[in-house]
């Protein structure tokens, strides 16, 4: 504690600004390393203002932007959620009518899985993939930009209409035909439907974003037996947003075209079937359970081997269960549909996929505890994190291995124990992680350190509420409590177990509200965090905090599994040759990490938002007129053409190498960089 | 910090052991409740989960045990180099690990195994009460309320009630589940687990209850607006006791005998109430709405809602949408004599 007295210094000499280099580098650019930081900086920094802002590519401020974004959907979402309590701490409440009720659950579920968990996961990732892989910039820069882009005009057009009491309120899961053209006249599924499609496109576009940059940026050395296992899972977790967005994508088509122009997909009536629905949203939305879990794995890997001063017990089977996960994960949509009623054959199947997922789960639980067995655990706020994620998942796993059995799965299936359940894994299994990630990486991020102490209260206050809102929720499921209820008689005997709930509740968003107290507080005031300060083994931690706008100086070499960590002297190999003033990046090979190639990756632009803006104006005018495809591709196609309009041959390139800048021009950069 | 931590992680446990504890001694009572069991399906299920509830909750202490001995056990080494990483690990220790880390996994497929095989028989057993000569009752769900319908082969022995199911002690029913709108669920927790009725399929149901009692039911798939108030009661009688009332329902409604019930009637006949109603034996027969004809024998309205008295069928009739918004009852605007004339005629349903 005592170190956090003295944090209001500004000690600009560990490293917290962006450009190293700001200072000496001006007016007389001697050195020859001053030189080539000047002319990086100068080669990948965003324009300054905010013009610069909306075209910048840079992965760092696009993961930053999408963090924060997501973050702000999650207090909506838990603003929700907290109303849902406060609705059903007793019975016969009137706080809320059953139609804004439903809306809130509705939004609150599509809120935290559409644009929290999946966009906060792949935020993450291409913030930190880039760095830990070594390299200066995400593949495709301008997709990560256009996928923040839509992102977020997707959720802010879903919010829009809610606050204007055109909120979705068919579940988040949209069954037909409730949310058919029959039983849900007027836009509000429309609008449901359109931010699936928003969403999905930027998931897609981030995966492949991740995909490419693991498999061809690597830094030289890097070998697939050498990927930190945060990488891994952000790698596993690209694969199934790949896999599964398509299901989801074809079935919110589907609901669109019979809303919108009369198909029946889903209208029994005319030979379409409800089931088809249940079919393609499941096999969606069982893997998302997992795109959303196995980042997670890849925070806990990472904090603990930090942690514990030790690499991970079980590499290998610990890569091995995430990829295990994201085959099985595809194989178990059904356990979401038991109670349709299917062949006994079919249902066996499924149970028997479903309890399988539980091995690979089972292997990673053993291989951390063995970690922490065998480490010495530093016991700082990411490491209390990853234990309250052990005590929360393992729960929340075991509830859910109980479930793969139809027959107890047709008692609870719909009930609060499903409720407790998939709170305890995704709270459990990736909030908590999650969170201890942003206490790990936050120094990364912004150069200074988190309070500890507010840290242990906020770990703590969010572990006993959870507990306490969550765990009475399996006994009113046993007790016979359906789920999406607006109310309940006061007969049902539940009043006293949901105002425990409620309370817990009420301290979970004490807990978040330290987080975010914490999180402005340390921003300005936390302690200066210097480039290392977990003493962790990935290669972010070998640049500055936060790092510059070109991520390294020299691209590393990669000497072992723990890239740091396997550093023996100071003068660790590098790699020289890259072009300091263009966007070169080195591109390596996809099994060995050797060096293959080098590429340039494109300058900022404004057209990945200008084909965001046209699509989301696409998107939603079709929720209105089937025309608004036609007119809608129009500014969409212009703005593509924008997008791909081709330079000037090496534009990005032709900057002036730094010895032979003018001395205007020497003036200008000094400016700037202070 | 440590002695802290270690306290923590023990309170931590104590308060989990204790909340288990809490589970499994409390309110196996209710009557919407899958722990105490009223048949054979839920019986079995409930078997089915002791055994899985029992075994998990070891699992997890041990889990949890493991983790707190490791991070108890790791600290006493801790002080020598704190920060310097452990990059080349024990080799032996190591091996001893991966032994035990395999021996986890090992115990984990084996017990997973127990849970398929048990799961796998309880399954079995569920299915083994399909017998063609059963009881059959179809049920249709609609927004918000069941209509049951007691099917024979001799189509005048058919009757239909709604939001609540009569079925006899010990005798199996075979229920048809089907639905004219959205997809909902049936479920009686007491009885056995659940099943979708699902527009353009049929679903089946087994049902049967060792013990005599009235045990409540609730939609369990999210249908709506009122999802939350589309409940039903099923009551297990006697035998005798269960075909002296279905030889009731298969009567057509009593006819008036005081005056007001008569002008009760009129009402009825002449207000909308027929467009959705049936009183067998009277003019109004249509079907979109449950079937009164012997309203004054059931115990709830408005599917389970409210208790089937007076003066809540009177705010009912008069305006519903005050008690379960959204439903498909339009508000009835009668002069107060009106009214009082229609209840009476109402309970006189029996």
């Amino acid at each position: 504690m005592k170190a956090e007295e003295n944090t209001a210094q500004n000690d600009e000499t560990t490293a917290t600004t962006g450009a190293p280099s700001a200072q000496e580098a001006v007016p007389a650019v001697s050195l020859i390393e001053d030189q080539e930081r000047a002319e990086l900086e100068r080669t990948w920094r965003d324009e300054p203002g905010l013009w610069g802002w909306l075209r910048s590519v840079d992965h760092k401020s696009i993961g930053k932007r999408y963090i924060v974004t997501a973050f702000v959907f999650f207090l909506l979402g838990g603003l929700l959620a907290v109303l849902m309590r406060l609705q059903l701490s007793r019975p016969e409440n009137t706080l809320l009518g059953p139609d804004l009720y439903n809306q809130i659950f509705t939004m609150h579920g599509t809120t935290m899985m559409f644009l929290f968990a999946i966009p906060v996961m792949e935020a993450m990732g291409i913030y930190l993939v880039p760095l830990m892989v070594g390299t200066r910039n995400i593949a495709f820069p301008r997709l990560a930009a256009f996928s923040y882009w839509i992102y977020l005009f997707g959720g802010i057009t879903l919010y829009v209409f809610f606050f204007l009491n055109i909120g979705p309120d068919t579940g988040w899961f949209s069954y037909v035909p409730l949310a058919g053209p029959e039983f849900s006249p007027g836009k509000r599924v429309d609008i449901w439907s359109q931010l699936i499609n928003f969403t999905e496109i930027a998931a897609l576009a981030a995966s492949v974003e991740l995909i490419a940059t693991v498999f061809k940026l690597r830094a030289p050395g890097m070998s697939v037996n050498r990927i930190p296992l945060f990488v891994w899972a952000l790698l596993v977790m690209s694969f199934m947003v790949i896999f599964a967005m398509p299901a989801v994508m074809t079935s919110s088509l589907f609901l669109t075209l019979d809303r919108l122009v009369g198909t029946h997909f889903f209208n029994p009536a005319e030979g379409g079937d409800p089931l088809l629905w249940q079919h393609l949203f499941w096999f969606f939305g069982h893997p998302e359970v997992y795109i959303i879990f196995i980042p997670a794995l890849g925070f806990v890997s990472s904090i603990i081997q930090t942690f514990t001063r030790r690499p991970n017990f079980g590499y290998t089977a610990l890569v091995l269960s995430m990829i295990a996960t994201g085959f099985i994960g595809f194989g178990l949509w059904v356990h979401h549909m038991f109670a349709t009623g299917l062949p006994q054959l079919g249902e066996s199947f499924f149970t028997a996929a479903t309890m399988m997922i539980a091995i690979p789960s089972g292997v990673q639980i053993f291989c951390w505890i063995a970690t922490l067995w065998s480490g010495r655990p530093q016991f700082k706020t990411p490491l209390l994190f990853v234990l309250g994620f052990f005590f929360i998942f393992v729960l929340g796993g075991l509830s859910g291995v109980m479930q793969a059995s139809v027959p107890v799965n047709l008692q609870v299936h719909d009930t609060f124990f499903v409720v407790a359940h998939f709170h305890y894994v995704l709270i459990g299994g990736a909030v908590f992680p999650l969170f201890g990630a942003f206490y790990y990486w936050f120094p990364k991020m912004t150069g200074r350190m988190m309070s500890e102490r507010l840290g242990r209260w906020n770990f703590a206050l969010l572990f006993v509420g959870f507990n306490l809102t969550f765990f009475p929720m399996h006994q009113l499921g046993l007790q016979g409590m359906p789920r999406r209820v607006y109310t309940y008689l006061p007969g049902t005997g539940w009043g006293k177990l949901n105002m425990i709930a409620t309370a817990g509740g009420v301290v979970m968003t004490v807990g978040v509200a330290l987080l975010i107290a914490n999180a402005l507080w340390s921003r300005r005031r936390g302690r200066a965090a210097g480039d290392n300060p977990w003493g962790a083994d990935t290669l972010e931690w070998a640049t500055s905090s936060p790092p510059p706008s070109y991520n390294f100086e020299y691209i590393p070499i990669v000497q072992g599994r723990e890239a740091l960590w396997a550093r023996t002297t100071d003068d660790a190999p590098i790699v020289t040759g890259l072009r300091t003033n263009c966007r070169d990046v080195l591109v390596t090979k996809t099994l060995d990490a050797e060096p293959d190639n080098t590429m340039t990756l494109p300058s900022p632009s404004i057209w990945p938002m200008g084909v965001a803006f046209s699509a989301a104006v696409a998107f939603i005018g079709s929720c209105f007129t089937p025309w608004a495809v036609v007119w809608g591709a129009i500014p969409l196609f212009v703005s593509l053409v924008g997008w791909g309009w081709p330079k000037p041959k090496d534009e990005t390139c032709d900057l002036t190498p730094v010895d032979e800048w003018s001395d205007e021009e020497r003036r200008k950069e000094a400016r700037r960089a202070q | 910090m440590s002695v802290r931590m270690r306290r923590l992680g023990r309170g931590a446990l104590r308060s989990c052991v204790l909340a288990f504890y809490a589970l499994a001694t409390t309110s196996c009572t209710g009557s919407q409740s899958i722990l105490n069991p009223a048949g054979p399906n839920a019986g079995n299920v409930s078997r089915l989960w002791w055994l899985m509830f029992y075994t998990c909750a070891a699992v997890f202490l041990l889990v949890i045990g493991f983790l707190i001995a490791a991070l108890a056990r790791t600290r006493r080494g801790r002080n020598k180099t704190p920060h310097v990483p452990d990059t080349d690990p024990d080799a032996r220790r190591e091996r001893r690990m991966r032994g035990v880390v395999a021996g986890a996994v090992v115990v984990t497929v084996i017990i997973l195994f127990v849970f398929l095989v048990a799961s796998f028989t309880t399954s079995r057993s569920l299915y083994a009460l399909a017998d063609p000569n059963n009881l059959r009752i179809k049920v249709n769900g609609q927004q918000w309320w069941w209509q049951v319908e007691y099917e024979n082969d001799v189509a005048s022995q058919t009757f239909r009630t709604a939001n609540e199911i009569h079925i006899p002690v010990g005798q199996t029913v075979t229920l048809r589940l089907t639905s004219s709108d959205v997809i909902h669920s049936f479920w009686v927790p007491n009885l056995g687990g659940k099943r979708d009725l699902i527009p353009g399929h049929e679903t089946t149901l087994w049902l049967k209850a060792d013990k005599a009692g009235t045990y409540r039911g609730q939609c369990a798939e999210y249908c709506g607006l009122q999802h939350a108030h589309m409940a039903f009661v099923v009551v297990a009688e006697p035998v005798e006791q269960f075909n002296a009332w279905m030889e009731a329902q298969r009567r057509p409604a009593v006819q008036p005998v005081s005056a007001e019930q008569q002008r009760g009637q009129q009402v009825f006949l002449s207000s909308p109430c027929v467009m959705c109603h049936t009183i067998r034996g009277t003019d109004a027969n249509a079907s979109v709405a449950p079937d009164l004809t012997h309203l004054a024998s059931r115990q709830t309205i408005a599917a389970g809602m409210l208790p089937n008295t007076r003066g809540h069928l009177g705010g009912w009739i008069s305006n519903s949408q005050e008690l379960k918004p959204g439903n498909r009852m339009p508000p009835n605007p009668l002069a107060p004599e009106d009214l009082q004339a229609l209840l009476s005629y109402l309970e006189s349903l029996k």
